[in-house]
């Protein structure tokens, strides 16, 4: 996910789906402002890291952001918020042992 | 540039220790005093120095993270990246500790910023990227806290 979420081009469009809701593939073009084929890889990549999630409708296609799609990150910040604090409970008992 | 105010989804924990920045500085740079309260490690406190961080593995985790050093300031500034899992499909932060004199003893203020590998921007690139995604986090997953 966050592999997904290095380039810069794809994390604004899935940041683009984030504020816009459901967008059709001609409509991402036009924000992004790159091609077609290129916005689409892009989009592929998002949604192998099921980030979005897409539907057909007509010759369209829509894409949208998953609602959940972020969780692991919220994990990891709960996990390293509470991995320093324990840290720092540490940390706060050695400088107690330590001389000066 | 990047206060918790303007960047809430960089982990930032802080606390006042009723001790002087000198021996705060001390356990966070001599070795044998950080393995004591972070882990087991090899870390020397020179910038561009390349050290492991070493726990009992984990699930999930194989209980090393690899290290380098990119800000060494005495008594106020030390910085290291933080990356797990390897370096080509691993995950990779950067830990900023600051150390502020305080009436009490130092305010200390570790500060976790995530990137992914292969992302060759600058540091400071970066981290504004992800400030800025995660100021955008809000509206996908709700709050954190």
């Amino acid at each position: 996910m966050f592999r997904a979420l290095a380039d810069p081009t794809r994390r604004s469009i899935f940041e683009e789906l984030t504020r816009q809701g459901e967008q059709t593939v001609h409509k991402l073009t036009r924000y992004a402002g790159i091609s077609q084929p290129a916005v689409s890889r892009h989009l592929t990549v998002l949604k192998r890291a099921r980030l979005v999630r897409h539907r057909r409708e007509g010759r369209e296609t829509h894409y949208r952001a998953q609602p959940d799609a972020l969780t692991p990150m919220v994990d990891w910040l709960q996990h390293y918020g509470a991995f320093w604090r324990d840290r720092f409970d540490r940390l706060e008992s050695l400088l107690q042992r330590m001389d000066g | 540039m990047s206060t918790s105010a303007e960047a809430p989804r960089t982990l930032v924990v802080e606390r006042i220790f009723p001790h002087p920045p000198q021996k705060v500085w001390r356990a966070l740079t001599e070795g044998p005093l950080l393995a004591q309260w972070m882990m087991k490690n090899d870390f020397e406190p020179v910038v561009g120095r390349k050290f492991r961080f070493e726990a009992e593995p984990a699930p999930n985790w194989s209980g090393v993270v690899d290290c380098t050093v990119l800000v060494v300031d005495p008594l106020k500034r030390l910085s290291y990246s933080w990356g797990v899992g390897g370096s080509e499909s691993g995950l990779q932060w950067v830990v900023e500790l600051t150390l502020t004199p305080a009436e009490a003893g130092t305010h200390l203020r570790m500060e976790q910023s995530g990137f992914a590998p292969g992302q060759k921007a600058a540091y400071q690139g970066a981290k504004y990227g992800w400030n800025k995604f995660f100021g955008n986090l809000d509206r996908v997953a709700g709050g954190v806290e």
